[in-house]
């Protein structure tokens, strides 16, 4: 069936912040999407929350509303450009009930809006648990034992009924959220009350609980005609019990003969039938691993991570060909853009494996419970591909960056085995680590089977790679021809090659080129050579024929690196920019060669760079592309630290480094470098000293005088910062960060409370322009990530702004900047001061690059070839201020991280963001918050109040203004003492430690809207403040942590009203 | 033990030998499938020809005693990139290098599967060698190559008896199933769907067929050059010229359309895997299929007054299937009953039994 002509224009639903659960898979999706849209000639009005992604770029969409993804906004959107259909399976979970909601209270049918693809009727089927469970019956699928209940005691009987543990699973939540195994009524008592209130519609399901069987899932898609093609299998080395996004997934199925495997193929075609879903849909099944039995676990019916990860490993992109199913064509109408002859119409067969690892964030926040389950708990994610499972998986470990650059955690070594044993049982993001420790101590795979359950197949290529660990250490010395190739066909890295047998990695690398051991490349075709492709994806492998031949396009050849997995502090914001730079760079007459291995990302679609090598992001796995293609330069500085990292090791490869050199990047990080810098240039900053030791610390608060700030340097979002009021900090925050090997030193610097400033710049060695100058408006302290950033700046006078220019350039020139230049400054008595300045491309890049109409990376890939910004058309200084403003919120994921802190500090905790546009500020702020899901107080409402004394004089007039606006405040008693005696009326509130109703027991109630609490100092974690913090998070109340954004939401309350938003198309602006 | 894999193009790829240490030649095909290695082993199809795995993991669940197509393996060799040395599933009896030397089948392992296959894909189905031998002359070997021809295959695999395959449950139907090299799991699709079937040698006799009062009759898949089997193309023929329903796959196929004046072609490469798309013309539904052939009928040589294509592959435009002017009679190339790959075209021995359904015994 061809495309159906009464589809001219297409409203696009984004999925919103990255979360944990919703990561960067849906801009790859969306863009996809939107850009196979467009290809046939369909108008694309994209709205989407999220000014991070690429899909809400102008030449994405022609119309792109970054607007809060709520029933409000999107209506108006509807009201404005009168879309003729929506697309709601792109957007993740969160688009796909937006839809929904649309749908059901009629604005779809008002303005005569189609939903394509799939029906309401069938969404609906699938997304609710008993409707899916009699879909299921029907057709003579397994579902679970299980009964969807609405209630506590509910879940209780029927949990007698079936016996324990027992799963719980909350309807309509993202990624899992507030589920979890509950193995007695205590524990089902406590899950179910907290899944039953984050459902979207009140539903958990309880289910017997089938952990230990295997894990198997299936990406299919079907079209209007009901053609049905299974895309990937894919089978989590984890068992069922572990969420998928959180389990180290390998593609294809390994473990399963062709009677199993078929058996659930036909089984996800059969769902995806029965569901009449048109477009894509994963199925995921538990299988029995002692017989046939299996059961159907989750069906979602749209592109999900799973699908990202799917469309990466077979070369078959599912989002572009769903877009095609939803405006009408068949499978065998859409070409495949891989072979270029075949059509869509078959399933992708592949001829190596593929392995996905998580990646989780508790390197970030280190008091978190590492423990998985079902809720979703990963930033991210790598991948690997190789020609053997042993080399997937130590090029996803290495991929990580988690200074492990094998199957060996080091920590482990020094473990009794008992411990080793214990570890074994405990599901956590180094339980991979533990096996193979399990394995070097003489385990046997049947043995960690039994415990683990993770099938024996993947623990004896866990040993493979252990035996050919303890034959390189044999060698002491040189290894053997034959053993250094195997190693290398396991994808062992030099460098570990050379410290197991005692050798420098430089000699080993000599030895295997003597030896004529040396990577060839393999295309990616998403056929297995059946076909001839022209696919240029390619991965590294030590056998055979190598096809990535380096071409002579007569062009010059750049290399770009890109950003690896998410993960705090370094976002979706950095594919943005590595996206764009190869953009620019095609566009400036370039071959461009991508290098990345995060596959929720665009930069990673085969289409966007000439090439793209997907390989992890380490010197030794660079040089191998390198000696391939022979750049004529790399680009380091929009790939965030990732890249900035191998900077050096390029310039030692005789790379020439586009942009601001890697001495560049060492001037900014080396403390005293950069202090002459800032010295010559008369740029003021904090006082501050470096030191290794406690002691040193110590003396440096001293002499500085509290409070300081603690961190290391060479992190990412201010990583292990922490503000020290007292000696005691310093020991404490010392501890912590000496946790992990300090290579460099640790600062110490005065802290300075003001108003903070950011900037973004590009210098082309003359001039400098800087796009917007942001203000945030949580003063210093808060991490820049975590705090609300507006522009145009709100409070800087003039001379301010001359000095952030000056200071800005100056720098740039010192630093020999060529390209871009983040800066942060504290505006602190009257003056400007530095805090820090990155010579590379920032989280606000794409934000500020929207909001002001400068096309900031294609500038600075521009100034990075020669061209100066005169001549580029955007002038020099700082650029024209809108006639808007702009306001970015952070949005955390704290709901799916048990144990960690949500009060906000110098250490970046966010995960994602939300921009606000409006015409005034107080607008723009209002839509930022609801974008970011916070729910302002009106009147009759209730704001519960408990800040540390620094803070209460200010509480007074954001309680004032509250309380004149009716709203009740509550108050524990040192607070509520306070209030009252500044003549604020306040309702006092028993502290934790005291009779219920306590103040948890309120937070708990859903009587309240906000929770403003500042924390205390330190990182203790038994303090009230803690478990008020953690209570408002579990219970879905806002809590504000600075005191600053409480006086934001009061301004936004007295200021803006709701009715009165209007959504801005940004293509217009 | 080291071995070596010569091709007829001189190409020489050095691995490790699996299986029996023998020599052995062979034409050499590829498979794209990623699961199912028992399965595809022991396709009669294959005999006179080794397998090379474009999926590089093999062995992995080992081999079982249920999921055998024939009676033995009937490739002559097996190549793969990583075999498993130990297998890994419930049903696990043994391991996969245990299996092939059981049954004399030579393999090699540790080779770029990729490069071989691209030459496959490109330069077609050549003959090669396996050997362990550590000096070999190459001008002997491409000699012997050249020599080498798949041909009296049928013979060689079809059954010397007839013998019976019970229908399961009630038996509505009685089928005769003309074993060219049968697959197990064809009879098995046929006694599940209430046939008894009674499993023919390839050289029986049409006369015999036509008085064995069956409801219908199946010509199965089988290995080699369709027009070799001159004789049997002649018994197909009387086959056809009766009013018995029929339904043929594969080389089934090919040999009905031989019969009745249709060509049959060497394809460059053939078609071998689980995921071959083929459109049913008559109902606009495409369909994943498994498929195991190197010749195909040619397209223009089709009488549209005997038959019409009723089904063609996605990629490459091939006949797929015919459907006879002669009521009750169609025919498929590629493999409804699956084992191994996607099962999605069962359905068509549905639509076989219904054509039955004017002259059933029950």
């Amino acid at each position: 069936m061809p495309k159906d002509p009464n589809i001219r224009k297409v409203l696009v639903l984004g999925s919103g912040p990255i979360v944990i659960g919703q990561a960067a898979e849906f801009d790859y999706a969306g863009t996809q999407a939107c850009r196979a849209l467009k290809e046939e000639g369909v108008e694309v009005v994209l709205v989407n929350s999220n000014p991070a992604t690429i899909m809400t770029d102008k030449d994405i969409a022609d119309h792109v509303y970054i607007e809060p993804l709520n029933i409000y906004s999107v209506t108006q959107v509807i009201e404005i450009e009168r879309p003729d259909a929506i697309l709601p399976t792109l957007g993740g979970q969160t688009g796909l009930n937006l839809a929904m909601a649309l749908h059901e209270d009629g604005t779809l049918a008002k303005y005569n809006v189609r939903l394509l693809g799939t029906s309401p009727e069938s969404i609906r089927k699938a997304e609710d648990r008993q409707g899916f469970k009699d879909c299921m019956e029907e057709i003579g699928q397994p579902c679970v034992v299980s009964d969807v209940v609405e209630n506590v005691d509910d879940a209780v009987a029927f949990a007698d009924r079936i016996g324990y543990p027992v799963i719980v699973r909350p309807a309509y939540t993202l990624g899992g959220t507030g589920g979890g195994i509950a193995y007695d009524e205590l524990s089902l008592r406590e899950i179910a009350d907290r899944g039953i209130h984050l459902s979207r519609v009140g539903q958990v399901l309880i289910e017997r609980c089938i952990a230990g069987w295997k894990e198997i899932e299936f990406e299919v898609m079907r079209d209007s005609a009901g053609n049905v093609i299974q895309v990937c299998s894919m089978e989590n080395i984890d068992p069922v019990g572990v969420h998928t996004g959180d389990s180290i997934v390998v593609a294809p199925t390994q473990t399963l003969a062709n009677k199993e495997f078929q058996m659930l193929r036909t089984a996800a075609l059969d769902i995806i039938t029965a569901l009449k879903i048109e477009g894509g849909c994963n199925c995921q099944f538990a299988l029995n691993p002692d017989s046939y039995e299996y059961a159907v676990i989750e069906v979602n019916p749209r592109v999900s991570r799973s699908s990202a990860l799917a469309s990466k490993a077979t070369g078959y992109p599912i989002a572009k060909v769903a877009a095609k199913i939803a405006l009408g064509y068949t499978l065998d109408e859409i070409p495949n853009a891989v072979t270029g002859k075949t059509s869509a119409c078959f399933e992708p067969t592949v001829d190596y494996c593929v392995l996905k690892i998580p990646r989780l964030p508790f390197d970030k926040f280190t008091t978190a419970s590492r423990t998985l389950g079902t809720q979703m708990k990963a930033t991210g994610e790598v991948m690997a591909i190789a020609n053997s499972f042993e080399g997937a998986l130590m090029k996803a470990i290495r991929s990580l960056e988690l200074n492990v650059r094998a199957l060996r955690l080091a920590k482990l070594e020094d473990l009794y085995t008992d411990e080793i044993e214990d570890l074994l049982v405990n599901v956590t993001d180094e339980r991979l680590f533990v096996m193979a420790e399990a394995l070097r101590r003489g385990f046997s795979p049947r043995k960690i089977n039994h415990i683990t359950k993770v099938d024996i197949w993947f623990l004896e290529r866990f040993r493979n790679i252990i035996d050919m660990e303890n034959a390189l250490t044999r060698c002491k010395g040189a290894p053997d021809a034959d053993t250094l190739r195997r190693a290398k066909e396991m994808c062992f890295a030099d460098s570990y090659i050379g410290w197991l047998c005692g050798m420098q990695q430089k000699e080993v690398k000599a030895l295997r080129e003597q030896y004529g051991i040396i990577p060839s490349f393999k295309m990616v075709d998403t056929c297995a050579a059946e076909f001839d492709a022209e696919t240029p994806y390619y991965y590294s492998s030590y056998d055979g024929e190598n096809e990535a031949i380096a071409t002579d396009s007569g062009k010059p050849k750049v290399l770009v690196l890109g950003s690896g997995p998410i993960r705090i502090g370094q976002g979706i914001e950095f594919d943005y920019c590595s996206v764009h730079s190869v953009w620019a760079f095609a566009k400036a007459g370039y071959e461009t060669i991508i290098v990345n291995n995060n596959p929720e990302t665009v930069s990673t679609d085969f289409d966007v760079a000439d090439k793209l090598y997907f390989e992890p992001l380490t010197a030794e796995d660079v040089q191998n592309i390198v000696e391939q293609e022979h750049p004529d330069g790399a680009v380091v500085q929009f790939g965030g630290q990732t890249a900035i990292k191998l900077a050096q090791a390029l310039t030692d490869m005789g790379v020439p480094i586009l942009g601001t050199s890697s001495d560049g990047v060492d001037a900014a990080e080396d403390r005293e470098r950069f202090d002459a810098i800032l010295q010559k240039c008369g740029i003021p900053r904090a006082q501050g000293k470096t030191v290794f030791t406690v002691q040193e610390a110590l003396a440096a608060a001293h002499e500085l005088g509290y409070p300081v700030l603690v961190r290391p340097s060479y992190v990412l979002g201010g990583q292990g910062m922490e503000i020290a009021y007292n000696d005691r900090n310093i020991e404490e925050f010392m501890r912590i960060i000496n946790m992990t090997v300090q290579e460099h030193p640790i600062l110490v610097d005065k802290y300075l409370m003001g108003r903070e400033l950011e900037v973004d710049g590009v210098y082309d060695g003359e001039d400098i322009l800087i796009p917007g100058i942001m203000e945030h408006v949580e003063r210093a302290g808060v991490h820049s990530g975590d705090s609300i950033a507006v522009y145009p700046p709100l409070h800087l006078e003039e001379k301010h702004k001359a000095l952030i220019l000056q200071h800005t350039r100056n720098m740039a020139r010192e630093l020999g900047v060529l390209g871009l230049i983040n800066a942060q400054y504290i505006l602190y008595n009257d003056d400007i001061y530095v805090i820090e300045v990155n010579p590379r491309s920032s989280r606000t890049i794409p934000y500020i690059s929207k909001v002001t109409g400068v096309p900031i990376i294609d500038l600075a890939t521009q100034v990075m070839l020669g061209r100066k910004l005169k001549d580029l058309g955007y002038g020099t200084g700082i650029y024209r201020e809108a006639d808007y403003f702009a306001v970015k919120a952070p949005v955390f994921s704290f709901e799916k991280l048990t144990d960690v802190d949500t009060g906000l500090g110098p250490e970046m905790k966010s995960t994602g963001e939300v921009l606000g546009i409006a015409e005034n500020y107080p607008q723009a702020l209002l839509k930022a918050f609801k974008g970011a899901g916070l729910r302002v107080p009106k009147r009759g409402g209730r704001i519960i109040a408990t800040v540390k004394d620094e803070d209460k004089p200010e509480l007074l007039s954001i309680a004032r203004g509250f309380y004149e606006m009716g709203v009740e405040i509550i108050a524990t008693s040192g607070t509520c003492d306070y209030l009252i005696n500044n003549g604020i009326p306040c309702r006092r509130v028993n502290r934790v430690s005291q009779a219920h109703p306590n103040i948890l027991d309120m937070i708990g109630s859903g009587t309240v809207d906000l929770v403003i609490n500042t924390p205390t100092k330190g990182r203790r974690q038994d303090t009230d403040g803690f478990h008020i913090r953690r209570a408002s998070v579990e219970h879905s109340v806002g809590c504000v942590t600075a005191i600053d954004t409480a006086k934001a939401l009061l301004m936004v309350r007295e200021q803006s009203r709701s009715e009165q938003l209007v959504p801005l198309d940004i293509t217009a602006i | 033990m080291k071995a070596a894999l010569i091709l007829a193009n001189g190409t020489v790829f050095h691995g490790r030998a699996i299986g029996a240490l023998e020599d052995r030649v062979c034409e050499m095909v590829f498979n794209t499938s990623m699961t199912g290695y028992q399965e595809i082993l022991t396709d009669p199809s294959y005999a006179g020809q080794g397998i090379v795995m474009s999926y590089p993991l093999i062995g992995n669940y080992g081999v079982n005693s249920e999921d055998n197509e024939s009676g033995r393996p009937w490739a002559e060799a097996f190549v793969v990139r990583h075999l498993s040395p130990r297998g890994s599933n419930f049903r696990c009896e043994d391991t996969l290098d245990n299996y092939l030397k059981a049954n004399r089948i030579s393999g090699i392992e540790g080779i770029d599967t990729r490069a071989l296959t691209k030459i496959l894909r490109s330069q077609g189905t050549m003959n090669g060698m396996i050997t362990c031998a550590e000096h070999f002359n190459i001008m002997d070997v491409l000699d012997k190559l050249r020599a080498y021809r798949v041909q009296g295959t049928v013979e060689r695999v079809s059954t010397e008896e007839a013998y019976t395959v019970p229908a399961v449950g009630e038996a509505h139907y009685k089928v005769a199933l003309m074993d060219y090299g049968m697959k197990r799991n064809m009879a098995q699709c046929l006694a599940k769907r209430g046939c008894t079937v009674t499993v023919c040698p390839a050289h029986t006799p049409a006369s015999q067929i036509l008085a064995g009062g069956y409801d219908g009759v199946m010509l199965s898949n089988g290995p080699g050059d369709p027009a070799d089997n001159t004789e049997i193309i002649a018994e197909v023929r009387k086959l056809y010229d009766s009013n018995l329903p029929i339904f043929a796959v594969c080389l089934g196929h090919q040999l009905l359309a031989l019969a009745t004046g249709a060509k049959t072609r060497k394809m460059v490469f053939g078609h071998r895997g689980g995921n071959h798309p083929v459109k049913d013309l008559a109902a606009g539904r495409c369909y994943i299929t498994s498929q195991n052939h190197g010749y195909v009928v040619d397209a223009d040589t089709v009488d549209s007054a005997v038959a019409t294509v009723s089904h063609v592959n996605v990629n490459d435009g091939t006949v797929e299937g015919l459907l006879y002017r002669r009521p009750r009679c169609f025919t498929v190339q590629f493999h409804p009953e699956a084992a191994p790959g996607p099962m999605d075209t069962e359905y068509l021995f549905d639509r076989f039994i219904a054509s039955m359904g004017g002259t059933t015994n029950a």
